[in-house]
């Protein structure tokens, strides 16, 4: 009670402290944000370099978005962020508690540390170029594969939409398992080493330790690469649009969400484009609430634990 | 002694498996530097797994190319970087600060807030945003690339969540009693602590913005004011009339060296910064 | 309290969605009146433009910068050629210097992702607000979406006369096809060019040896006549383990550039799909299953087409215009020279071209006047330009004499003189008709039925997903014909 009365106090401190990020978001995507809302509910486009409309036309772009191979679109997404996500989280939980681990005694830590992190460097669109060259029916992939005997023809992994998705997935998981193992790895490192001590004379193995102690512990960031790789799965668009060249081929089957909205982008079809952005923002709030609730509420020895130990620390 | 042997075994699996990505991510630039080193004849021929003999070639051709200002597009992409990854972790973090450590009405809605802008995607706002800015006299310039990123809600949160299992709240009051001040006690109590958290999120900041296209395209005019990514694709929009890919090859992989000397400078930092915070708690 | 603190947020953020609201809206209210005062002012320029024109003291009025926007340096380096009063060039391109002090402004913004026509879209909305010296006053346009500046309803794209420019007589020597299409419905020229396209077939001569037993082109040509004939060719070369073609793309042009109507008829909303194209669909299945085509080629454009102009590739045949040889097969062979030569193609077609536009509301009528004048309709220049860059140039005396003389042989070709089967071609080349979704049509009709071809959908799924395609890519697009 009493500590709650000193917060109040202080209360102007939150409001100065956190109005710098306020005011830069109300200019910079608020404005733009209710300019998008509102177009979604216009007719409004160009043709050659004629503005049509803006014409109030209600729901009428959010029907025929429904109407249209939008949900088509939204599986293809899935599919890729899958591809790509779950041997990115599974490689990076693996890694970051190997990298943590003092009995794993993994030699040149540094180095790997480093090196897995490199690919995020490169621009998606030189990426894509690489892998052009790497995986083309005259790249050394199919000769390589073609001289092991493992095909006898060469595969064009373009066009098909197993190769396609493929290239893409593993293009995403090369780019990001890096990033993911570093976040990982630092909010592992936050976890206070008395508790691992404590584990190991209690005689914890390995694997126990991973899935009692540090997957609990790390609760709040792993909530964060989730959401934050469910929006970024959710906005995949570089790789697949360089990739495919914007038409997701073939047969649209690597074509993605914002890929679509892309399209309409365009056409500077505003009216539509508005109304996708809509839905898409809709769909991922649900997502990341629903993710946000399993991970935060759900397990009460999860943060708390973390935040009881912190504190005991801090104390001391 | 089976535990020993398991424990042994999976350090041997853990090792080959670091090899194998490893191998994966040095690859890709492996692959670059050796097709920068060919000519652009050569590359349409095919893949070459060895060096060629036009480094030089290809480098003079990127550095004497007034057309395509690489060193002013590398020095614009740092500026933008730079000031982009140092102004979002600060005010990242003093927002997740002021949202963690003090109670007020409207804390709730605020972190709401934030929670929901960060689904947002930037291709969604682009338009208007372009609009915007270009009514406040800021088109063809770097700053509507800088002062935007005050409000990146995802390295917010990434903070937050930093900050709830790494700062005991007793820690600010101490130094409240201690008489420092609010804004004393966030710069030198509360930002050394989050060290780790900032400079992993100042390398993810800094490398997102150099690598960004989608922003920079519709904002920037002229050619001095461009960044890297710009000139590459303007280099490679090029068309048919005089592509080198020798030449693009180059300029990615000189675009490539300063965002590599960051990291490799941050990334020390950052073990560093872990292994600190690690003792210290 | 707490509720109440609530609702005044929630009545700010109402609020500011209402601002933004009327701002938006009174944004587009101005949107529609500077059309007007465009159109208005329109008027305004077209009288002061041919009062500058009259008067030819050059200059006086004009303004200090002209703004000139591209999507590449090709027409910086052709008007830095032929345009005299250049003094100099900045080094990075972006700025020349006029003797008279003026400066040409160079905006250029790379094709990639549409990125060029956004910008001058853009740029040519606002037009009627910029300054002076922030106004478009000559931009690129190519052939594929030359029909969306040029059309008389939104005139951005100044007439000729209005200008000064006679395109009757100052043109004369201009081919009639690249006239009409620069010109609007009313038949009024409102962009120039100085490259005609017309399109050859270019074979290699070692294959034709091999294959025919000669590599002369005129009895080469027999063999590549029409497409009947050429089928049969497609087959001997096939027995020798030679591909006509490296890929359906590569012939697309000769069909599609002989279509009988447009995609869309003006002021229409339904894309017809014409006949010739289905039979590039059709003919295209037929030589893939027969394997004429390298199955290696899947597109234009990429690493394996490229590579299918080296020495070490099994096709025998490419489809291009002057500058397809110049610009893409010369860098791409790696053998010795002579090794190509050039014969008619079966169906003459016409690829590509970029026009001069002037933008309404320039204020520097008069040097847009010269620069056009000197780069189109200079005959001198038109030569350099033929000589410099081996381009097929707009003039129609000039590249006769070039079909005529030795001036023009060629090394990469044997010493063959190319420019009598560039005018062959040209001279039966039957221009279709375009319209402004063509830039569209083309490029996703190849890319819909390019899946089928490939054998990974069926024809009618690649029909509907074009028309899915074509329908995001033109909201106003309400229906597609097929034949």
């Amino acid at each position: 009670m009493q500590k709650k009365r000193k917060l109040v106090n202080y209360a102007k401190w939150g409001y100065i402290f956190i109005l710098p990020f306020f005011v830069s978001f109300f200019i910079f995507s608020l404005i733009p944000l209710v300019d998008t809302i509102r177009y979604s509910f216009y007719e409004y486009y160009r043709s050659g370099i004629k503005e049509i409309g803006p014409n109030f036309i209600g729901m009428a772009n959010y029907a025929s978005l429904i109407q249209s191979d939008m949900l088509k679109y939204a599986g293809n997404t899935l599919i890729l962020w899958l591809i790509g996500f779950i041997p990115q989280i599974v490689i990076a939980l693996t890694l970051a508690s190997w990298f943590v681990d003092v009995r794993m005694r993994i030699r040149c830590q540094q180095f790997f540390k480093v090196v897995i992190y490199l690919p995020n460097l490169i621009m998606a669109s030189a990426f894509a170029m690489l892998f052009f060259t790497l995986f083309s029916k005259t790249g050394p992939v199919n000769s390589i594969l073609m001289s092991l005997g493992v095909i006898s023809e060469v595969i064009d992994f373009m066009r098909t939409a197993f190769g396609v998705r493929t290239l893409a997935g593993s293009m995403n998981f090369l780019m990001w398992f890096g990033n993911t193992t570093i976040m990982l790895m630092a909010a592992i490192m936050g976890i206070s080493p008395d508790i691992f001590e404590a584990s190991e004379i209690d005689g914890c193995n390995s694997t126990q330790r991973f899935f009692r102690i540090t997957l609990p512990l790390i609760r709040p960031i792993l909530a964060y690469t989730l959401i934050t790789s469910i929006i970024g799965g959710l906005q995949m668009f570089d790789v697949p649009q360089i990739l495919t060249n914007g038409q997701g081929n073939p047969d649209r089957t690597s074509m993605t969400l914002i890929m679509f909205l892309n399209s309409h982008l365009r056409s500077k079809n505003y009216g539509m484009a508005g109304a996708l952005s809509v839905y898409l923002f809709i769909v991922s709030g649900i997502l990341c609430f629903i993710v946000y609730k399993i991970t935060n509420d759900d397990d009460p020895d999860g943060s708390k634990a973390a935040a009881k130990a912190k504190k005991k620390r801090g104390e001391r | 002694m089976s535990s020993k042997s398991f424990n042994r075994l999976r350090t041997v699996f853990a090792h080959v498996l670091l090899i194998f990505l490893s191998f994966l991510c040095l690859f890709f630039f492996y692959i670059l530097i050796i097709n920068a080193t060919h000519s652009h004849a050569e590359l349409q021929r095919g893949f070459y797994a060895l060096p060629g003999t036009s480094f030089l070639k290809n480098f003079n051709s990127v550095a004497n190319n007034g057309e395509f200002p690489m060193i002013r597009g590398i020095l614009n992409s740092l500026i933008v970087s730079g000031c982009s990854a140092a102004i979002c972790i600060y005010f990242s973090a003093l927002t997740a600060y002021g949202l963690y450590a003090y109670d007020f009405k409207l804390k709730k809605i605020a972190f709401t807030f934030i929670m929901m802008i960060l689904v947002m995607p930037t291709q969604v706002t682009a338009m208007g945003f372009l609009r915007l800015i270009t009514k406040m006299g800021m088109y063809d310039s770097l700053l509507p690339l800088i002062i935007p990123s005050i409000a990146s809600p995802a390295v917010f949160y990434f903070m937050y969540s930093y900050l709830e299992s790494s700062l005991p709240l007793s820690l600010v009051e101490a130094a409240r009693i201690d008489g420092a001040k609010e804004f004393r006690t966030f710069n030198q109590i509360v930002l050394p602590i989050m060290k780790p958290a900032m400079a992993v999120q100042a390398i993810f900041t800094f490398v997102g913005s150099w690598n960004n296209y989608f922003v920079p395209a519709l904002v920037i005019q002229s050619k001095d004011k461009m960044t890297v990514p710009i000139l590459i694709a303007l280099l490679r929009g090029a068309d048919y009339m005089n592509r080198d890919m020798g030449k693009i090859y180059m300029m990615i992989l000189l675009a490539i060296v300063p965002i590599i000397l960051v990291y490799l400078l941050l990334s020390k930092y950052i073990i560093a910064g872990v292994t600190l915070g690690g003792v210290k708690g | 309290m707490k509720k109440k603190l609530v609702s005044v947020l929630l009545a700010a953020t109402v609020m500011t969605g209402t601002l933004v609201g009327c701002g938006g809206g009174s944004d587009a209210g101005d949107a529609a009146q500077s059309t007007d005062t465009q159109a208005a002012s329109d008027a305004g320029s077209e009288d002061a433009g041919s009062v500058d024109a009259g008067s030819d003291a050059a200059g006086g009025d004009e303004g200090k910068v002209i703004n000139i926007y591209s999507f590449n340096d090709e027409l910086r380096t052709r008007i830095t050629a032929v345009y005299s009063a250049i003094e100099n060039t900045s080094d990075d391109g972006t700025v020349s210097t006029l003797n008279d002090g003026t400066e040409i402004h160079w905006v250029i913004n790379p094709n990639q992702d549409g990125v060029y026509q956004d910008k001058l879209d853009e740029a040519l909305l606002n037009q009627a607000d910029a300054a002076a010296d922030d106004k478009v006053d000559l931009f690129a346009a190519e052939l594929d979406y030359i029909v969306k500046y040029t059309d008389a309803n939104v005139d951005v794209a100044m007439p000729l006369s209005d200008l000064g420019i006679n395109p009757d007589a100052d043109l004369a020597e201009q081919f009639a096809f690249t006239k009409t299409v620069a010109s609007d419905v009313n038949g009024v020229q409102r962009a120039s060019t100085w490259q005609a396209c017309p399109g050859v077939l270019v074979y290699r001569r070692d294959i034709a040896k091999e294959v025919f037993g000669t590599d002369d082109p005129v009895e080469i040509g027999k063999k590549t006549a029409d497409w009947a004939t050429m089928k049969t060719t497609a087959e001997e070369l096939k027995a020798k383990g030679y591909y006509a073609f490296s890929c359906y793309a590569d012939t697309f042009r000769t069909y599609a550039n002989n279509i009988a109507g447009p995609w869309v008829e003006a002021g229409s909303t339904t894309i017809k799909v014409d006949q010739k194209i289905i039979d590039w669909v059709n003919d295209s299945k037929e030589w893939m299953d027969a394997g004429y085509f390298d199955p290696t080629v899947t597109g234009q454009w990429n690493a394996d087409w490229f590579t299918a102009m080296s020495s070490s590739s099994k096709v025998f045949a490419f489809l291009f215009p002057a500058w397809g040889i110049d610009t893409q097969m010369v860098p791409n062979w790696d053998g010795e020279e002579g090794a190509w030569a050039v014969t008619n193609a079966p169906l003459p077609y016409n690829w590509g071209g970029t026009y001069l536009v002037a933008a309404t509301g320039t204020d520097n009528p008069t040097h847009v006047k010269e620069i056009i004048m000197a780069l189109t309709g200079n005959q001198d220049n038109l030569t350099k330009v033929a000589k410099e860059y081996t381009e097929f140039t707009n003039a129609q005396t000039v590249m006769d004499a070039a079909a005529n003389g030795t001036e023009f042989n060629s090394a990469f070709l044997g010493g063959q003189n190319p420019y009598g089967y560039f005018a062959d071609s040209l001279s039966s080349i039957k221009m279709a008709p375009l319209s402004s979704y063509d830039q569209g049509c083309v490029e996703l009709i190849q890319n819909a039925f390019g899946d089928y071809l490939q054998g990974q959908i069926d024809y009618d799924t690649a029909k509907a997903n074009f028309e899915t395609a074509i329908k995001e890519r033109y909201p106003e697009i309400l229906e597609i014909q097929w034949p």
